[in-house]
């Protein structure tokens, strides 16, 4: 989207209309709008990873280039779905549109097309089953909500199915926990059968099969980049810290979504976890070959997820470590706990986790034996092994963000939020709606961050920003703070549009900031090289 | 025209209940038999169906706080850890309606702002519904046992403890009215859920109400022969049926909308009675990480193996230093 084309706030606000169409859903095609829809992958990814019918489309293009037979294709993938996936069969199933999901999605609240409420997401999927897979279908057709799948068809899934970031939001408020995020990946997964899919997805996924991680990166680069880190730790603070990489015998393993070496404000996380690293002396190591936690494979297909996470347990078992830590990151967090033991274990290899400095073991992680790095640093914290001055990060104005899958998938909601509260002096709460299990997606997750998406990236957004501007008003807060990847590549810009002068920063940063290190120079500048006491005056002014 | 169709569709099962009324043996004999025959076995059926799929992946939504580190305080209800949490979870689902009671509803405030308000109407409709439609089908075991069973007296009593009118005003018809009322102007009346509304979302309503109001109407209006249909009833149980002369017609149009109900039962959205039980975001732990979930038909897929990516990366890794399993 170019720049004079950008559409402005305050339009994006005036042309939302919660009220449908006056044609029902049945009868409105899907309308392919620049800015609000995704590339297609292009065919070199597709061959890489050995994926069916690679070729060369264009998603706003007429024609498809499907293959002849392309409706048993979907009818054989879906029968053999039904029969794997029991969520995928219930909820066919029972969905009585009672429209509790209808406002929750931030895609519907962003753009009010009605296919954005999760229920007509999942319905698109469920007309074609309710026709070709019911006896009820069969007969009463139409009443009953039964649709014949057509090309037409094809194109709103591939539209609707790459708008959901797959969240679980709607999930929470379904009465039967129905979860769109699990229709949405049967969507993709059927759509993948017809070489369909987006370039944002497929690529890091071939790029993290290839060199470990979704960017691409290789080695040397890596390498380089941890290195730098360390550099800047040193500029910043005066504490040489060591960054280990394929290291054998340590005795953990570090394992961090790529972005936090590559991007930015990924990269003062980053710097954070070294120093904590080095202050309480931790024996790991990186790798280069596991180089990414993050996986898109969760985005593309199971099987896909498999194959990509796989290098995590192989990687520890070769360099035989005991256990391994996580970094900050959403979508790695439900693979790693919701499916990582599951499609990759078991862990005989490995050690339950227990903390070198305080001792304590970490049990809920007695099969998988990976921790999140903020149960380490809440458990430290909680045993007063960190000396921790919180006046540095007295420049930031801090509100935490939840990311979808930490909270959703995974409940961990009191760690980050008992960590800022020991390294930041200023925090507040977005109102209760939007945080916790209700919070609120960036708007950019499961592969939807690209630039050409801008428009639904924005709109998608709203709820969150908008809870952010209400906390920066009442509160004067100007930083959001997120344990995720997407969520620090993706809330800057997002933020920038709805509520610019916040920053968003991850949450070991602060913790780096804090931290208080032997041998340490005089601390004038945070990690991101900002004098401390400017910026703090200039808050005052 | 969803909701027409619907409409109609009743109103045309009401005129064949009608009429039926004169073909007792068929009407009170053979379509009751089947009904419950296609009820259970459609329902029977369908359980199996989805307990034969398996649950490949432990993917509980999670709506509290985990449980991890000692000192934080867990939710076992909301994020259970083991069975007991899980129990108490479908539980507070199955008969309160848990996640329901969280509904919110959105508005774009001033066309600037968006807030969330707390949204109840649909919990109260559906509680509301829900509860009255189980007491009353638990009230109308006393035409299937003889004598009547004490706990059913006792509920009888109890649902009509206003003893306004005789025979004694039952609160749960007036509250399954009611919720049915809402139900169908919330389907008609919300743009949104309008919108998403089938043929059949209006027609289980409507049904349902059909049943009810003509239940009403013979307790209170055009009474029926309540001894005769005992009669019948405990016949079709003892299953040597009789049908006695003299029910009156009302009874047959009621007995048939509840026959339709039970036949249509297992192959519509009434499903989700049962399929809650089976949603696997509901019943299972979250307690991924302690205890390894088995998947049963966890596939061989082709893996990037720290071999292969040694192999191809030989050349750089030796270049910067970074130890090798392989020398060459």
């Amino acid at each position: 989207m170019s720049e004079e084309k950008k559409i402005k706030p305050n339009e994006i606000l005036a042309g939302i209309d919660y009220n449908p169409p006056a044609t029902g859903w049945m009868d409105t095609p899907v309308d392919f709008k620049k800015g609000t829809f995704c590339n297609s992958v292009p065919a070199k990814f597709m061959e890489y990873l050995g994926q069916p019918q690679p070729h060369e489309w264009k998603s706003y293009q007429d024609d498809w280039g499907l293959p002849d037979n392309w409706r048993e294709i979907i009818f054989e993938g879906m029968r053999e779905r039904l029969k794997k996936f029991r969520t995928f069969r219930v909820f066919m199933d029972i969905c009585v549109r009672c429209g509790a999901c209808a406002d929750k999605c931030h895609f519907f609240i962003g753009s009010g097309d009605p296919k954005n409420m999760p229920v007509l997401r999942a319905e698109l999927l469920r007309a074609v089953y309710k026709r070709d897979f019911t006896l009820a279908g069969k007969i009463m057709g139409r009443f009953v909500g039964a649709r014949k799948l057509t090309v037409q068809g094809i194109k709103e899934w591939f539209y609707y199915f790459f708008q959901c970031t797959e969240c679980r939001r709607c999930s929470v408020f379904c009465p039967y926990g129905i979860d769109t995020a699990e229709i949405t990946m049967m969507g993709r997964e059927l759509l993948n059968l017809l070489g369909l899919n987006i370039g944002w997805v497929t690529e890091p996924a071939a790029n993290c099969f290839r060199t470990g991680n979704h960017l691409g990166i290789e080695p040397h680069a890596f390498k380089d980049s941890i290195e730098f880190a360390c550099d800047d730790v040193f500029d910043n603070t005066g504490v040489k810290v060591e960054a280990p990489i394929n290291r054998k015998g340590a005795e953990v393993l570090f394992v961090s979504p790529s972005a936090d070496y590559f991007g930015t404000p990924h990269y003062y996380t980053l710097m954070g976890y070294l120093l904590l690293f080095h202050a309480v002396g931790l024996d790991y190591t990186w790798s280069a070959y596991a180089s990414e936690g993050g996986n898109f494979g969760l985005f593309h297909s199971h099987d896909m997820m498999k194959r990509l996470n796989n290098k995590i347990y192989h990687e520890a078992k070769r360099l035989k470590v005991k256990y391994i830590i996580g970094g900050e990151c959403g979508h790695m967090w439900r693979v790693l706990h919701q499916y990582m033991d599951t499609m990759n274990g078991p862990t005989d290899f490995l050690e339950v986790p227990v903390s070198h400095v305080t001792g304590t073991r970490f049990d809920h992680a007695a099969s998988t034996k990976m921790i999140h790095i903020s149960e380490f640093t809440a458990d430290l914290i909680k045993h007063n092994k960190l000396k921790l001055d919180p006046s540095r990060n007295n420049h930031w104005n801090i509100t935490f963000h939840d990311s979808c899958n930490p909270a959703r998938a995974m409940g961990l909601l009191e760690e980050p939020r008992y960590i800022i509260k020991n390294v930041c002096n200023n925090f507040h709460e977005m109102p209760e709606n939007t945080i916790r299990e209700q919070t609120f997606c960036c708007g950019s997750g499961s592969g939807l961050g690209t630039e050409e998406n801008m428009e639904m990236r924005l709109r998608g957004g709203l709820p969150r920003a908008n809870a952010v501007k209400y906390v920066k008003e009442k509160h004067g807060v100007n930083c959001l703070a997120c344990m995720c990847a997407i969520d620090k590549a993706t809330l800057p810009p997002l933020l920038e549009y709805w509520v610019p002068g916040v920053e968003v920063a991850g949450v070991h940063e602060f913790v780096g900031n804090a931290l208080n290190i032997e041998g340490q120079n005089e601390r004038t500048v945070d990690l991101r090289g900002e004098p401390i006491k400017e910026q703090e005056e200039k808050k005052d002014a | 025209m969803n909701f027409i169709t619907s409409f109609l569709l009743t109103v045309g099962l009401f005129i064949v209940g009608y009429f039926g009324s004169r073909l007792p043996f068929v009407f009170g004999l053979v379509i009751p038999y089947t009904a419950l025959t296609l009820f259970v076995l459609g329902l029977v059926c369908r359980m199996i169906a989805w307990a034969r799929v398996p649950v490949p992946f432990r993917i509980p939504t999670t709506c509290g706080q985990q449980r991890s580190l000692s000192w934080i305080k867990s939710n076992n209800l909301e994020s259970p850890f083991n069975l007991l949490g899980v129990v108490g979870r479908m539980f507070l689902e199955v008969f309160f309606f848990r996640s329901l009671f969280r509904n919110t509803k959105a508005e774009l405030y001033d066309g600037t702002r968006l807030v969330y308000g707390s949204n109840k109407f649909l919990w109260v409709g559906a509680m509301a519904f829900h509860w009255s439609f189980l007491l009353i089908v638990l009230r109308h075991f006393r035409f299937f046992t003889e004598p009547v069973l004490p706990c059913v007296l006792w509920l009888q009593d109890l649902d009509g403890l206003f003893e306004i009118a005789v025979p004694a005003f039952y609160l749960t018809n007036f509250f399954i009215v009611a919720a049915l009322g809402y139900l169908l102007a919330r389907r008609l009346f919300n743009p949104q859920v309008r919108y998403i509304s089938l043929g059949s979302d209006y027609f289980a309503l409507f049904l349902i109400l059909a049943i009810a109001l003509t239940g009403i109407w013979m307790r209170y209006i055009d009474k029926v022969d309540v001894v005769k249909i005992k009669e019948l009833v405990m016949s079709l149980v003892a299953f040597a049926p009789v049908v006695p002369d003299g029910i009156g017609w009302l009874f047959f149009v009621h007995l048939f909308f509840v026959c339709v109900l039970l036949a249509y039962f297992p192959f519509s959205k009434l499903l989700h009675m049962p399929g809650v039980f089976f949603s696997p975001t509901r019943n299972l732990a979250n307690n991924n990480r302690a205890k390894r979930h088995i998947n049963p038909w966890n596939p061989e897929v082709k893996c990037h193996t720290y071999e292969e990516w040694e192999d191809e990366f030989r050349d750089t890794l030796k270049r910067i230093g970074l130890p090798l399993d392989k020398a060459e």
